[in-house]
């Protein structure tokens, strides 16, 4: 089977440098981005399978992210990330195209279910 | 945006302020306004209403004194005049109508005296006394034949002036008496010749006698020199000088008031005699005089003096009890708007706990997903744990867990400042404190903050859970209105000495200028429902009751500033 290639979105450091260690221990190939500018700059230069995007971070959001890959036609499933208070923006992005979504603090097997249903889908 | 009118301030808590000296004073200059306001508004016609009565009651009592003594003194000159024309006319008619022959005679003379006392009484004896002053013929009690006159005042008085009416004197008779005396010119030998009389001056002291005085009055009469022709009750016996001055001369009767020994008001009434030195003279005593009136100005001073105090007493009532409600009032008014503001800063935490638990949130998922990795290197990952991983994903979770502490202190170091307190503390911390809880927010949405707090920028005196409030109200409102990447600036500055002023502007969408004056009014808002329309309100109101001031400039598109103006030290 082959390995699923991951593209993690945070601004918190210590969250997706553990993040990447947990999904690298369950076969996943993972890369983590602190920005969405960083992100959009991965996303157009690498194959990924999976995005893994967080709604809130500075500068160019979560929703954002995804709407600038939409508009470049990039055939990615896009899991989002949020907190409780955000919980609004991850509906709205579902209605955008986004494939789920999970609440902070997640439960790496609902994360691992969430990819691979996506990457199915 | 929510609203408050500087001319409708709202204080959040009247029972906040200065315990020591402000509350209290307050209610008492209130309630002694009050008082001196009812008074001088009940008292003074009251007071204007009596004192005009007061004169007028005296003005009429004045006149009604002095117009039965006036009357009394003109009626006794007329039958002064009358008495004393009559013995002249009597003396006249005796002289025309006998020939100086007859007059001489003394038995004819002697007769006509016996008809003039049985006509006119008074009468005591009658002389006839030549040009030369010789006393001719006499008829009376005594031996005057022989005497002359001629070097007397009185007869050439008579010889000038055709009449003479003398003082009464006591003379050889040793007896009061006066004499009226009369020309006559002899027809037959074109010389002139005199017929004198003397009258009893009891005539006189019988008629004041008849006038049935009460003891209260004195009449009498006096000569130019002020001598009693009379008795007098109070002033002595005939003949005695009387001890007030005389009257100056007037031809008709007169009124005078005079004082008495204690400088009490009389009344004098004076009548001079014509053709006489007699003065008529009325006197009542002062002590009479205000007998009538002391006993209105007692009656109209109970009068006053009880409506005074009737009035105070009411005033003194109404005024407390009025001022009791008040105080009542402003304590239940108070206490809602304390409740009121109370649940503003309830609502502002209820509103900042969403942004808490989403920033919260970020650390839990870290120390999350620490553990969950924790686990799965136990569970998963068969190599042995290297201990400087582990020591990363320790610190990792210390991280996670500072922040959240962090978090929840500033929470709840909001949240604890309810109740009004005045304390000494700095200003940037404070704003630095509130500006903390939008720190993701300003960092979402790239919202540019400038913060300057001069370093000597001297501590302030106030109550900080109130100016929390105010600032976090003053600040919501700043981010609200700022889109993505907009930028909010704070500034705080010295006045003077007594003065800071701290100035947020934001280049938000700004104020529509018709809601400008509209803003610090209670329930104006702009955010439809999810605006209660006090935040500030109870912000104008907060920063009012802590003897600061408010203001705000707008620009539609350009931004919002709102300066607040805080003393260093409150007064109160």
């Amino acid at each position: 089977m082959k390995q699923l290639k991951i593209l993690l979105v945070d601004d918190e450091e210590d969250l997706t440098s553990t993040m990447v260690e947990r999904l690298g221990l369950r076969d996943f190939q993972v890369e983590a981005a602190t920005s969405g500018i960083d992100a959009l700059k991965r996303v157009s230069e690498g194959d990924f399978d999976v995005l893994v995007l967080d709604v809130k971070m500075p500068g160019i959001g979560g929703l954002q992210v995804m709407a600038e890959i939409k508009r470049q036609h990039l055939d990615l499933p896009v899991i989002l990330l949020t907190g409780h208070g955000s919980a609004a923006d991850a509906e709205r992005g579902m209605k955008e195209g986004a494939s789920d979504y999970l609440m902070k603090p997640i439960d790496i097997d609902t994360l691992v279910e969430k990819i691979r249903n996506a990457v199915q889908s | 945006m929510n609203t408050d009118s500087p001319s409708k301030p709202i204080p959040v808590s009247r029972s906040e302020r200065d315990p020591k000296g402000g509350f209290h004073a307050h209610y008492r200059r209130l309630w002694l306004y009050s008082v001196c306001v009812t008074a001088f508004v009940s008292l003074t016609p009251l007071v204007i209403f009596t004192w005009v009565n007061f004169y007028q009651y005296r003005k009429a009592l004045r006149e009604e004194v002095i117009h039965p003594i006036s009357r009394l003194a003109s009626i006794s000159r007329r039958f002064m005049d009358d008495f004393l024309e009559e013995r002249r006319a009597a003396l006249t008619y005796v002289a025309r109508r006998e020939s100086y022959e007859d007059l001489c005679d003394r038995e004819k003379l002697s007769r006509t005296l016996m008809d003039m006392k049985e006509s006119f009484g008074g009468f005591v004896d009658l002389g006839v006394i030549d040009s030369d002053g010789n006393q001719r013929s006499y008829a009376g009690p005594y031996e005057l034949e022989g005497l002359n006159y001629k070097e007397q005042d009185w007869f050439e008085e008579v010889c000038v002036r055709g009449i003479h009416v003398s003082d009464v004197f006591r003379g050889y008779r040793n007896l009061p008496h006066f004499v009226v005396a009369v020309r006559q010119h002899d027809i037959e030998n074109g010389n002139f010749y005199i017929v004198r009389a003397t009258i009893d001056a009891e005539v006189l002291n019988s008629y004041i006698s008849s006038l049935d005085l009460k003891p209260s009055s004195d009449v009498f009469l006096i000569n130019r020199k002020g001598v009693l022709q009379t008795a007098s009750r109070h002033n002595g016996a005939v003949l005695d000088q009387c001890p007030m001055a005389v009257p100056p001369f007037s031809s008709r009767t007169e009124v005078l008031e005079t004082a008495g020994e204690k400088g009490e008001p009389g009344i004098l009434a004076y009548a001079y005699i014509e053709h006489s030195p007699f003065i008529f003279v009325v006197l009542k005593h002062p002590e009479h005089v205000m007998e009538s009136w002391l006993l209105v100005r007692s009656n109209i001073l109970w009068f006053l003096g009880t409506s005074i105090v009737l009035i105070v007493v009411v005033i003194l009532w109404s005024s407390t009890a009025l001022v009791n409600r008040i105080r009542d009032a402003d304590h239940r008014h108070d206490n809602t708007l304390h409740a009121i503001a109370y649940t503003n800063k309830m609502a502002s935490i209820g509103r900042m706990a969403a942004g808490v638990a989403h920033e919260i949130n970020n650390p839990l998922a870290i120390i999350n997903e620490n553990a969950g990795l924790l686990k799965d290197l136990v569970s998963i990952d068969d190599k042995p744990l290297e201990r400087d991983r582990l020591l990363r994903m320790a610190e990792k979770v210390i991280r996670s867990v500072v922040r959240c502490s962090s978090i929840t202190h500033r929470l709840l170091g909001f949240a604890k400042r309810m109740d009004p307190a005045i304390e000494r503390f700095a200003l940037g911390p404070l704003l630095e404190e509130i500006l903390s809880f939008f720190g993701k927010e300003t960092e979402y949405r790239r919202i540019a903050v400038n913060f300057d707090v001069p370093e000597d920028l001297p501590m302030v005196e106030s109550d900080l859970g109130q100016l929390q409030q105010v600032f976090l109200n003053i600040l919501s409102n700043a981010f609200a209105a700022v889109a993505e990447g907009g930028q909010v600036d704070i500034s705080v500055e010295a006045v003077d000495e007594n003065m800071v002023t701290v100035r947020i502007h934001d280049n938000g969408v700004g104020i529509p200028e018709e809601h400008i004056d509209h803003i610090f009014e209670p329930f104006f808002s702009t955010k439809g429902e999810y605006g209660t329309g006090l935040g500030l309100s109870i912000t104008y109101g907060i920063v009012e009751n802590l003897e600061g001031r408010i203001a705000v400039q707008s620009t539609v598109g350009e931004g919002t500033t709102f300066t607040v103006l805080l003393p260093i030290a409150m007064r109160r």
